[in-house]
């Protein structure tokens, strides 16, 4: 597979690159934010003088070229540099120690709602496209449909109520601690990741879905129909190779999503997350973990797309050999 | 019937002139065959965009009129209730329709615009433009959107334009990796070649060749981004940005309410309100969705096969 | 019969009396079983006893929060203080300055000189025993050029702190302070152990009742009873959560997950007062919304406007509505009635159409068309009450244009900068603190940027006046031309509202903060 290697290595190369881009357009974002650390940590309480003293530490009377410059040269050292808040004589906190723990957290709860949500909505979409226009698939269509059109923090204050409240079956907190042991982990998980299956399941089923029927009225099909050969063969043999393509980058797209985009859930089940810590650190422009967390995020879509796009190409001949 | 528009028969001029019907007459021929969910979808979309158009006729109370008591229950006077302020719920649903839909109708036709068109260009073109809109698209769907979308609300401030565009902008990006995804399937296909050694401009190819081959899976994502619109904008209320006061709209609303949801065991009525414009959210996104089936089934070309 | 009802429940207290011996003593006193039986459990949940694990889930907290008290700015933080640490002095329920760490202290005649008495055998959680040293450092950790401790401020006053004897500190001021042991009550001075006379205040290491365990900042913060401690309390562990979204922290408390949650969404308090497992709190505290106008930019720099401004709206109805009534209207005078000194100025400023016409008039003005500025940052609810306003004010002539802010960065781009916005103050324990802080002349945040000759003049006479009468008289003055003339609209003063469990009790509330003045984890028992 000489030319796939070959993208692969060109796209990890893209990559980087577009990981510097991010770097700078966030770094620039930041600037354009009102207010800096100082100022956004002390809030109200905000003097002048306590704000200088600030900024002097934290060398914020720097030019931002400048501190763009040392912050990039510590990153291409392996260095992320230490957080703005948490500093006092002799004692910083580092950006990695501070993410580390909240990442695996992330890791873990993206796994989870995908292990549920990839199957089951890949088997959702191929039986609706199988039985397309039975009851079944507009059951299957209307409920998802009214799962996804509820925003989500809606869906997890309906599930608490149901499973925590009204039946006491899961917890309502998932304040999971790191030296939590994995089956308790999984339990008290359960809330947030089925909250985020219910979010997902839709978009990615629907897509299955759409992309085999778009299928079904390829001329190979008819052939392979007029030979007889049976329904479900027909997609699972025919249909479905061909619909990877579109297929994949939905599901990638969800599970870029499940990391990157699961703030408001964090904030629900009161789970330490990575998103949650960007948003608390966007709001007081701690650039350091804003960079770090952008870095991280912007990492995970890259490698996901990567492997979305080889799907693409290694199930279309056409790509494959482009002539 | 002879389909060539190179030789010209006057038979056949005839015929088409006996068989062309008006506009009117083809679509109620298509409608007389749509299945149930269709016509449920078509007549829950006619009723919000008549509510959302007489909203001023339609609502007892004007936007933003304050009532002494705040919560009231539902009643002759108030069927739904007041809000937190003492402003009739009902009225804000049904202004609500106006501002959110024509927002979310805004925003979405703009990222497809945008989204579509750019995505398109770069699978014909697959060289130098594929790869500078395809980077930098990348670039912008690599930064978490919710995030970025507080961060430029921020730095723009956050009023209706601002939110559209900002939405709609990153939003295009989804829109743009799936018609270029979709499109890569058909730039290959051999009358796309020929088309392009025949010396058609890229917006003839666009339009007429791979348009109407790509048009399903983009019109499905639309239903989908359609609704989604909603979601973003009540996501952004929960991180504290959203809509100017005092404009009512269906996000916002669920998340003002959202915590009453909590209390079903002890109040069902005060529970019940925040499933309103949830619901409203739902059955919209239902409705336009069953159209958009329909839309789908008719141009996948196997009608009525079962 | 001759046991005493008093008797008998101490009896129960100390556990030296059943339910059963209980229940049957009453009766023979004639009262009927069942209220003997209700007397029985409120007197045994009343008596403090050790024991248990005390979680609450607090409404505040960040990821950039730290244990450094100099930056603490909420209450996740600030508990802290009051779990693993100890003050020089305490607040009291009544609001008086208490013994804590200081167990006298004493004054020069010009009050410009205090002398702090230190409780002898205390022990920091590493062994070490509390001295004078302890106490200048870590106050010091607050003052000097590169500090950047939000108390810094509030320690201006001083001028030097000198150590006198193991078990003495002395604090020398610039000038006289009657009030200066409230200063050192601030929930940003806690003691800490000094090495070479400094503090290390990331440690966590304090005198306090409990040993911190474990923090994450913005998830968690754990503690367990420190057996050295040198006064009273009851849990033997304390855990905080972080529990943001009110919704969370409500369900929270009602499937058992916590013990306590504040700020409860006040729409749903009267739907959680019917879950019989809980208890609602409701307390005055010194907290205060307001909407501070920039006296020095038109059109406000007119005392007419800011006249009819005051009498524009209805405070009730603010009340009502944004603090569902767990409040009271303000008066324009920024000192809670609980505070010492604090009068009610006459007249009463509320919603009167013909007061505004008739500013509005001796200001030359037909229609006033002024913008407000809000975001929820100042508080929560002050874009509804902005709303409000508004609609209030179109009746009587004034057009309020309401610009919804963003939260984020609010008050460093909003407040003090745009002419007429909202604001909250936490208050402050005494009329000197407060009027200091935001009404004196030239201070950082005095946020309408008054300047009034008389009130200022009469502010540095109070400070140092000994005398109760001659004082009161002072600053009844003040607070009358503060009324009157101050660019401040006192919109109300929100109380604490908390929801716990009965499965804990406390006794009498502190007002000065929120979480029983942040004494709970201290106070509180297991019922």
């Amino acid at each position: 597979m000489h030319p796939i290697l070959k993208t692969i290595l060109q796209r990890l190369g893209l990559g980087l690159l577009t990981l510097f881009v991010v770097s700078i357009i966030i770094f620039s974002s930041m600037q354009f934010l009102p207010g800096d650390f100082a100022t956004a940590v002390l809030g109200q309480s905000a003097t002048p003088e306590t704000v200088a003293a600030f900024r002097k530490e934290l060398g914020l009377n720097d030019p931002a070229v400048v501190r763009y410059i040392q912050w990039i040269g510590g990153v291409v050292q392996g260095d992320f540099g230490s957080s703005f808040s948490g500093r006092s004589a002799g004692r910083e906190r580092e950006v990695m120690e501070l993410i580390a723990p909240r990442l695996w957290n992330t890791l873990f709860l993206a796994g989870l709602t995908a292990a549920i949500a990839v199957p089951l909505s890949l088997a959702l979409g191929i039986t609706a496209a199988l039985y397309r226009n039975s009851l079944y698939d507009r059951t299957i269509n209307a409920t998802t449909l009214t799962t996804i059109s509820f925003p989500e923090f809606f869906v997890a204050y309906i599930l608490i109520l149901l499973l925590a409240t009204l039946w006491k079956v899961f917890p309502s907190l998932a304040n999971v601690r790191p030296d939590t042991p994995l089956m308790d982990r999984i339990y008290m998980c359960a809330l947030p990741a089925l909250t985020l299956t219910l979010v997902i399941v839709a978009h990615m089923m629907r897509m299955t879905r759409a992309a085999i029927i778009n299928l079904l009225a390829s001329p190979y099909i008819e052939m392979a129909r007029l030979k007889g050969v049976s329904s479900s063969k027909v997609i699972l043999k025919h249909a479905l190779p061909n619909a990877w393509a579109p297929i994949v980058n939905v599901i990638a797209f969800n599970l870029a999503y499940l990391v990157v985009g699961v703030v408001v859930v964090e904030v629900v089940f009161v789970y330490p997350g990575i998103g949650q810590l960007m948003v608390d650190a966007v709001s007081t422009r701690d650039i350091p973990v804003v960079q770090a967390c952008a870095l991280i995020f912007a990492a995970t879509y890259i490698l996901l797309n990567l492997f979305a796009d080889i799907v693409s190409i290694v199930t279309n001949p056409r790509l494959l050999h482009p002539r | 019937m002879s389909n060539d528009d190179q030789t010209y028969s006057a038979a056949g001029e005839v015929a088409m002139v006996v068989t062309r019907r008006t506009w009117a007459q083809r679509a109620w021929r298509e409608l007389k065959k749509a299945p149930i969910t269709a016509w449920f979808g078509l007549i829950v979309i006619a009723a919000y965009m008549f509510v959302a158009i007489f909203a001023p006729w339609v609502a007892p109370y004007s936007e933003s009129q304050v009532f002494d008591t705040p919560y009231a229950p539902w009643s002759s006077e108030f069927i739904f209730g007041t809000d937190q302020l003492g402003r009739d719920v009902w009225t804000r649903l049904v202004y609500g329709a106006r501002n959110t839909i024509g927002i979310a109708v805004a925003t979405t036709l703009l990222s497809f615009l945008i989204g579509g068109s750019l995505g398109v260009m770069a699978a014909i073109n697959r060289s130098w433009l594929d790869q500078g809109l395809s980077r930098f698209v990348d670039v912008l769907m690599a930064i978490p959107s919710l995030i970025f979308s507080l961060m430029l609300l921020s730095i723009f401030g956050s009023n209706v334009w601002n939110l559209i565009m900002i939405i709609a902008v990153l939003d295009s990006t989804r829109v743009f990796r799936l018609a270029r995804a979709v499109s890569l399937n058909v730039v290959v296909m051999d009358y796309v070649e020929a088309s392009r050694l025949r010396g058609e401009s890229l917006g003839w190819v666009m339009r007429n060749d791979i348009l109407p081959n790509i048009l399903p899976p983009l019109v499905a994502e639309f239903g989908l981004r359609f609704c989604f619109v909603f979601l973003t904008i009540a996501s952004l209320s929960f991180l504290g940005v959203g809509i100017q006061p005092p404009t009512a709209d269906w996000g916002s609303m669920v998340r003002e309410n959202a915590q009453l949801i909590s209390f079903a065991e002890y109040d069902m009525k005060a529970a019940m309100t925040p499933l309103l414009p949830a619901g409203a959210i739902a059955l919209l996104t239902v409705a336009v969705n069953f159209v958009v089936d329909w839309f789908l089934h008719k141009t996948s070309g196997i009608r009525d096969e079962k | 019969m001759t046991i005493s009802f008093i008797k008998m429940k101490q009896l129960v207290s100390t556990g030296k009396m059943s339910r059963r011996d209980f229940v049957q003593l009453s009766m023979a006193a004639g009262m009927t079983a069942v209220a003997g039986e209700n007397l029985f459990n409120a007197t045994a949940r009343a008596t403090p006893k050790k024991g248990g694990h005390f979680k609450s889930g607090l409404g505040h907290g960040s990821t950039t929060d730290t244990l450094d008290p100099g930056t603490w700015e909420n209450s996740m933080v600030s508990d802290i203080g009051n779990i693993a640490f100890d003050y020089l002095v305490d607040i009291d329920t009544k609001n008086n300055v208490a013994p804590a760490l200081a167990e006298s202290w004493d004054s020069s005649d010009e009050v410009d000189r205090w002398t702090f008495q230190l409780r002898k055998g205390v022990e920091f959680h590493n062994g070490k025993t509390l001295d004078a040293d302890d106490v200048v450092a870590s106050i010091n950790h607050h003052r000097g050029e590169d500090t950047k401790s939000a108390a810094k401020s509030i320690l201006a006053i001083i001028k030097d702190i000198k150590t006198d004897g193991k078990d003495k500190v002395v604090f020398e001021l610039n000038s006289g302070s009657a009030d200066f042991p409230y200063v050192v009550s601030d929930y940003h001075l806690p003691i800490m152990p000094a090495k070479d006379g400094k503090i290390d205040p990331q440690a966590g290491i304090g005198t306090g009742p409990f040993k911190m365990e474990n923090f994450e900042p913005g998830v968690r913060y754990s503690a367990t009873r420190n057996e050295n401690y040198h006064g009273e309390s009851w849990f033997d562990s304390v855990e905080m959560l972080t529990i943001l979204d009110v919704v969370a922290r409500q369900n929270a408390l009602q499937s058992g997950d916590v013990h306590f949650i504040d700020r409860p969404d006040l729409k749903t308090v009267q739907l959680l007062k019917r879950n019989a497992e809980l208890e609602i709190d409701q307390v005055t505290g010194f907290g205060h919304y307001v909407a501070p106008m920039n006296v020095t930019m038109a059109p406000f720099d007119n005392v007419d406007v800011r006249l009819a401004l005051k009498h524009c709206f209805k405070r009730d109805e603010l009340v009502n509505k944004v603090l569902l009534g767990y409040g009271t209207p303000g008066n324009d005078d920024p000192l809670a009635p609980s505070i010492k000194y604090a009068i009610d100025p006459e007249p009463k400023h509320q919603y009167d159409p013909e007061k505004v016409k008739f500013h509005l008039k001796k200001a030359g003005i037909d229609r006033l068309k002024v913008d407000l500025s809000a975001a929820d940052a100042a508080f929560a609810g002050a874009v509804d009450a902005a709303i409000l306003m508004a609609e209030h004010a179109r009746d009587t002539g004034i057009d309020i244009n309401v610009i919804r802010e963003p939260s984020d960065g609010y008050w460093s781009n909003v407040w003090m900068k745009k002419p007429w916005c909202f604001s909250y103050w936490g208050g402050r324990p005494t009329a000197d603190w407060m009027f200091t802080t935001a009404y004196a002349a030239g201070v950082d945040w005095n946020d309408t940027f008054w300047n009034n000759a008389r009130f200022n003049e009469l502010l540095v006479q109070a400070r140092s006046e000994r005398n109760e009468a001659k004082r009161a008289e002072m600053y009844t003055e003040m607070q009358n031309i503060l009324h009157e003339d101050g660019g401040i609209i006192v919109l109300m003063f929100n109380d604490f509202v908390t929801a716990h469990s009965k499965k804990v009790a406390h006794g009498e509330l502190n007002s000065n903060y929120d979480h029983d003045g942040g004494y709970m984890y201290r106070r509180w028992w297991m019922a």
